[in-house]
């Protein structure tokens, strides 16, 4: 069994997603973390500098909304589905609706389909308000169920 | 090389150097990446991401993160559009949509082609492909629309002709 699959069972028992984060060298780069609130599991993506596109305004760099969008994505399906794999992102589509201000962003997912292979996911990115979202995608992925294998 | 060529050439070094700057060292989030602008043409980019062990998505494949990919095909589509407008001006990406059409292979850089096809007075229309070595063989691919502020384009040929 691969340290992934472990980290991802080790997860689902204890309740503690954290570790699902740390194990993404690419979310550590970006400091994507996932916290889990009283009403769901929230991906946090902690701001500084660098994650800064236009330095003008300032505001935060659209690659790096869509990539906390895709993996708070992963995360909820790591969560609520049986998949043992990383979940394999085929589609994306991000509406960027306000520019990102130069602050903390959280993200939120619903599973809008969970079939046998494919799983779609709509995300919600804000900055203050969970009413008033920067950003907004649907993405579908590819997953393993274990029965599969 | 004649005077006129070697004119253009070195006009063309300057106009690479210039958007390198400005859609490299000049963005802080594209500049953590590695990324650099390539060449240019009338309305369309080409910009490259090196492979960089950071950036990988599954550590037991070492394939890139999606969202690295998305950066570049985002920063790469923002400067086509920048390329097709005559009077630079600021953008803001409304949409994006990707399609991942296969994992990047570990070790290799990934380039981008942005083609803004369609430029109006408020939206720019934009596709691009992210691939190794040909465009025949993409990675990804991506079709974005931007908003363009305070576009003063249409404004300045009227008066021109005025």
């Amino acid at each position: 069994m691969s340290r992934l699959v472990e980290i991802i069972g080790e997860a689902r028992r204890s309740g503690n997603y954290e570790e699902l984060a740390a194990m993404v060298p690419y979310a550590r780069f970006l400091g994507i973390e996932v916290t889990t609130r009283e009403d769901g599991l929230v991906g946090k993506l902690t701001f500084k500098d660098s994650l800064i596109g236009n330095p003008t305004l300032p505001a935060l760099h659209g690659g790096t909304i869509a990539a906390l969008l895709e993996s708070t994505a992963i995360f909820r399906l790591l969560v609520d589905t049986e998949t043992v794999q990383l979940p394999k992102i085929i589609s994306i589509t991000v509406a960027y609706l306000r520019s990102g201000r130069p602050i903390d962003t959280f993200a939120k997912g619903v599973i809008t389909k969970h079939g046998r292979r494919v799983a779609t996911v709509e995300v919600s990115a804000w900055q203050d308000d969970p009413e008033q979202p920067i950003a907004t995608a649907v993405a579908h992925f590819l997953i393993q169920p274990d029965s599969d294998q | 090389m004649p005077p006129d060529e070697e004119t253009a050439e070195s006009e063309r070094r300057a106009m690479l150097e210039r958007l390198n700057y400005a859609f490299g060292a000049f963005i802080p989030h594209n500049h953590a990446l590695g990324m650099s602008f390539v060449d240019y043409a009338p309305g369309v980019a080409w910009m490259k991401l090196p492979y960089d062990e950071r950036l990988v998505g599954n550590v037991e494949t070492r394939v890139l993160h999606g969202g690295a990919i998305s950066s570049l095909l985002d920063s790469t589509c923002g400067a086509a559009v920048f390329i097709k407008l005559e009077v630079p001006t600021r953008i803001a990406t409304l949409d994006l949509r990707i399609d991942y059409l296969r994992p990047a292979t570990p070790d290799l850089d990934v380039l981008c082609k942005a083609d803004c096809y369609k430029l109006t007075r408020n939206v720019a229309f934009v596709r691009a492909l992210a691939y190794h070595d040909h465009e025949s063989d993409p990675i990804a691919a991506a079709a974005g629309s931007f908003v363009i502020f305070g576009n003063p384009q249409r404004r300045s040929r009227r008066s021109g002709a005025a």
